[in-house]
């Protein structure tokens, strides 16, 4: 069977962008302009359950924060793998455990590596 | 094993207009009114015994969710209602003022109980004599606590009053006075 398709088949695509676009601005400008609006220094202050803001919320903190917490995604990430690997067990028989076994060493070198260089001290 | 009641729930009428077939015409504050009433977004503001009784309210028995006010906002920024529960202290009162100030436009209160309304019992020199001192107030409901079907009754009053509130009203000069009154900008 050949494929006659023109350009113009892809119309609807192009329409139900247009019609989505339209939808998200027409909505954003209605409810911008229907709406009443205040506006007043207390109004745009941050909202910290009424008490006044101390300080900035952009200040520097400590990189070991971010360090143990990209570490926890890391190897919190990790350990999905096993649960396919868990499921699977049986069939996948030894040459899986095999396997896992590697794949886990290879994740202890990493975590002996970290540890060496210090990563988790926070003092 | 009992009959499995049919559900009793009504969809809210639509307003007066124009009908025919295929279309339907009504006014946009109408509309506007139906759709905020029916759908508004408390901030629960409970400081005391009342705000134990607006809990029994959301629960299951009473379920505020049936008005459709089921969604608590706990950031003034997207609420429309700001309800006050309980005794107001004047240490307090600045941190109520702010609240309903960063509340956006448009936006209704209801105070609940006796000490959000007038210092119920507390008439001492450490308690606010009533939030309308501070920020207007749009009903109140009497009662020490108030019973949940009186906070329904409360919440119903709202209602009516988002209803039939007309679309201009918070561009009006009466409610840039009632603000200014509080001084609030």
């Amino acid at each position: 069977m050949p494929i006659d398709s023109t350009p113009l088949d892809f119309l609807p695509i192009a329409l139900t962008f247009i019609v989505a676009l339209g939808f998200v601005v027409t909505t954003m400008f209605v409810t911008h302009k229907l709406g009443p609006k205040r506006k007043s220094k207390i109004k745009e202050d941050t909202f910290e359950c009424g008490i006044e803001v101390q300080g900035n919320a952009r200040i520097p903190f400590s990189i070991k924060y971010f360090l143990v917490a990209i570490l926890f995604v890391l190897f919190d990430v990790e350990v999905i793998f096993m649960y396919p690997w868990a499921v699977n067990f049986k069939e996948l028989g030894l040459l899986g455990f095999l396997e896992m076994l590697t794949f886990v060493a290879f994740l202890l070198v990493g975590f002996y590596y970290i540890i060496k260089k210090g990563a988790l001290k926070w003092e | 094993m009992g009959v499995i009641e049919k559900s009793k729930i009504d969809i809210t009428k639509a307003p007066e207009g124009v009908e025919g077939p295929g279309f339907f015409a009504t006014r946009i504050d109408k509309v506007v009114g139906m759709a905020r009433a029916n759908s508004l977004w408390p901030l629960p503001f409970a400081t005391s015994c009342c705000g134990i009784e607006f809990m029994a309210t959301m629960a299951s028995t009473y379920d505020l969710g049936r008005f459709g006010a089921e969604r608590l906002s706990f950031s003034p920024r997207q609420a429309d209602l700001l309800m006050v529960m309980g005794t107001i202290a004047k240490k307090m009162a600045p941190v109520l003022r702010q609240v309903y100030e960063q509340m956006a436009e448009p936006r209704w209160v209801l105070s609940m109980g006796a000490c959000a309304s007038s210092g119920g019992v507390f008439d001492t020199y450490s308690v606010l004599q009533g939030i309308d001192r501070i920020i207007p107030v749009d009903v109140y409901i009497p009662g020490c606590p108030p019973r949940p079907e009186q906070v329904l009754d409360g919440i119903l009053q709202i209602q009516e009053l988002v209803k039939s509130e007309s679309i201009r009203r918070r561009d009006s000069e009466e409610y840039k006075q009632l603000l200014a009154k509080y001084k609030i900008e």
